[in-house]
């Protein structure tokens, strides 16, 4: 943009794209203050060169380790949860299709019983994946659903169980007790499977988003971030102050409606979109 | 809460000032300065931030801050009231065509809630007498009608559907058609989630609106957004044209800044809050209530 000279309307101006991006003013001020010092200690000179270092340690920063999607080779249950509308129902959707296409055995839990049409939405994409699904009546009670489902998933042997779970508020008390039964019947039912927790975040959420992480994390080990509708003018910010706080990875973005529209996460692509206008 | 509330800030900051008896314009700019976090941290957009702020600092570094025995206090009134100014001072109500039915279209960004809010809302008119019609515009979304219908069937409330296999424009017609029939006084018509870049889905939208006129597009927008509720906002009022914002999820912790942004890029009331899943947790919105939550106080 228009700085030549490093100074502080400069440093100014990168926090305010960080916060635009929705980073939140906490962390894009420590993101800026660290900057600052490295700048100094690499005497950089000229404001493209603190741009780009910029960008290397956000890069750094949101960097995956290799082994994150180890769940998908082993005997996994995974769970997905998240408040409510993010895009829990299609991700899930989306993620049976990838694994059944890469040959896996994959089954559905609807463990959503309550929201209206909630079974009926989670069928269709069972459909359109090919998978099965495992469930019950509206407004059953979902730790059921997912008892069922763990032993039709021991029975025949599946790869990867994926329960979709109820929209649910992170300051709900209740909703987040039922969460943890569910995530006892796991454990308790299928004690030698991998357990993975995927939480949906919505790339639209401000600063609310890192509460539902945090939230969250209290009720089941968090494993990783599903980050949802990039395909919009959001930018998912949160998800690096996500990262700073409470050390969770992103492991998939959801990039639209269809369902081939999920990618795993790749902090360079990230990185580079949160500073596009 | 995650944060200290601003009015606990400001004790902080005023408290050291308070054995000068005045505020000079460095303590002003200090104090403005914890708003603009504040509002930042709310999610407010940073534009409207801005704006905001440089509006404040204008009436607090006047008279009535600087002489003030308790300056704290009022720069907070002043925060206050510019904040309730900007959200719209009055609540603002539905409104009703005079020619029968009464026709309101959701639209909104993918899972803010429209097809709950519809149900609500009819919920509410039916309350007051009304006769509403749902319309399954919602084509696309996966079980997308089933829901309306079940929601529909909850407060007993009739649903006009034609499928998945017809033209959103096309049902819309022919729901007015059967509302005229059978009687029923307001139609709301219930569309998919579209991102407001999606110049054909957008383009759906509009030939809806040409074809039924509606009396209210209401904009649906998740209390939880962050700085993007400007940029949908905006969009949605510059190529639809919206009379409306109802904000829903606002039974979580978010502070809800995202309320004064859309406020404030369309200039257009917001109508009401919901305030939870139940299809009665839909209120009127104020627009004071919002400041202070805004503001954490
Ligand atoms: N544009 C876009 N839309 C998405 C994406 N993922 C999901 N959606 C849409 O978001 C809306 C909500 O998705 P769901 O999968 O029903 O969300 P959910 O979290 O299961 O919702 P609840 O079960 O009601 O809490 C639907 O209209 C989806 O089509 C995405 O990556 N991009
Ligand atoms: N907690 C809470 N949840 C809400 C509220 N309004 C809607 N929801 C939930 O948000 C989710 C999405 O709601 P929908 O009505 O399906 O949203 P939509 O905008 O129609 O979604 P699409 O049609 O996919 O674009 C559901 O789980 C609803 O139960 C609210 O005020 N509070
Ligand atoms: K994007
Ligand atoms: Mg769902
Ligand atoms: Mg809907």
């Amino acid at each position: 943009s228009s700085f030549t000279k490093i100074d502080e309307d400069f440093y100014e101006e990168l926090e305010e794209a960080l916060i635009v991006a929705d980073l939140g003013v906490n962390t894009a001020m420590t993101i800026i203050e660290d900057l600052r010092e490295k700048v100094k200690e690499n005497k950089i000179k000229d404001t493209a060169g603190v741009r780009e270092l910029l960008m290397e340690e956000l890069k750094e920063l949101m960097k995956n380790e290799e082994n994150l999607y180890e769940f998908t080779e082993k005997k996994s249950v995974v769970l997905v949860i998240g408040v409510n509308g993010v895009g829990k129902t299609t991700t899930i959707g989306k993620l049976a299709n990838q694994y059944k296409q890469k040959g896996k055995k994959v089954i559905l839990a609807a463990a959503d019983t309550f929201r209206a049409a909630a079974i009926d939405q989670l069928a269709e994409w069972s459909n359109r994946a090919g998978v099965e699904l495992i469930s019950q009546q509206e407004n059953s009670d979902p730790g059921a659903v997912v008892f069922d489902a763990v032993q039709a998933a021991k029975a025949r042997e599946a790869d990867l169980l994926i329960c979709d779970t109820a929209g649910r508020l992170h300051n709900k008390k209740n909703l987040m007790e039922e969460l943890r039964k569910i995530f006892k019947i796991i454990n308790r039912e299928y004690p030698e499977a991998h357990k993975e927790v995927l939480l949906v975040l919505d790339s639209t959420t401000g600063q609310n988003a890192l509460q539902q992480a945090k939230q969250f994390k209290d009720i089941a080990d968090i494993t990783g971030i599903v980050l949802t509708k990039l395909d919009g003018t959001a930018k998912g910010g949160i998800a690096v102050a996500i990262q700073t706080e409470l050390n969770i990875p992103v492991k998939y973005i959801g990039v639209g409606e269809g369902i081939d529209d999920m990618q795993q996460f790749n902090s360079e692509d990230f990185v580079s979109a949160l500073f596009e206008e | 809460m995650a944060f200290e509330s601003l009015t606990d800030k400001f004790q902080n900051i005023f408290s050291t000032l308070k054995k000068k008896g005045k505020l000079s314009e460095q303590d002003v700019k200090l104090a403005l300065r914890e708003v603009k976090l504040a509002l930042l941290e709310a999610d407010v957009n940073f534009k409207v931030v801005k704006k905001f702020v440089k509006d404040i600092r204008e009436r607090a570094v006047g008279h009535e801050v600087m002489e003030s025995l308790t300056p704290g206090q009022q720069v907070i009134k002043i925060v206050n009231e510019e904040l309730v100014k900007l959200m719209g001072e009055e609540k603002s109500d539905l409104t009703f065509s005079k020619e029968s039915p009464t026709v309101y279209m959701m639209v909104g960004l993918q899972g803010a809630g429209k097809t709950t809010t519809t149900a609500k809302l009819a919920g509410s008119l039916k309350k007051s007498g009304k006769k509403p019609l749902l319309v399954a515009c919602d084509v696309y979304r996966p079980a997308a009608i089933k829901q309306l219908q079940v929601v529909g069937g909850q407060i007993d409330v009739p649903v006009f559907t034609m499928g998945d296999k017809n033209k959103p424009v096309d049902i819309a017609k022919a729901a007015i058609e059967s509302a005229d029939k059978n009687g029923n006084n307001v139609v709301i018509i219930d569309t998919a989630g579209r991102l407001h870049i999606d110049e054909d889905m957008m383009g759906e939208l509009i030939e809806i609106k040409e074809n039924i006129n509606p009396q209210e597009i209401l904009l649906v927008v998740d209390a939880m957004t962050g700085q993007d509720a400007v940029n949908v906002a905006e969009n949605f009022n510059e190529k639809i044209g919206i009379d409306g914002v109802i904000l829903t999820k606002l039974d979580g912790d978010t502070r809800g800044g995202s309320a004064l942004s859309v406020r404030a890029v369309t200039n257009k009331p917001i109508k009401f809050a919901c305030i939870g899943e139940k299809l009665t947790d839909i209120e009127v919105f104020h627009p004071e209530r919002m400041a202070s939550r805004i503001l954490g106080m």
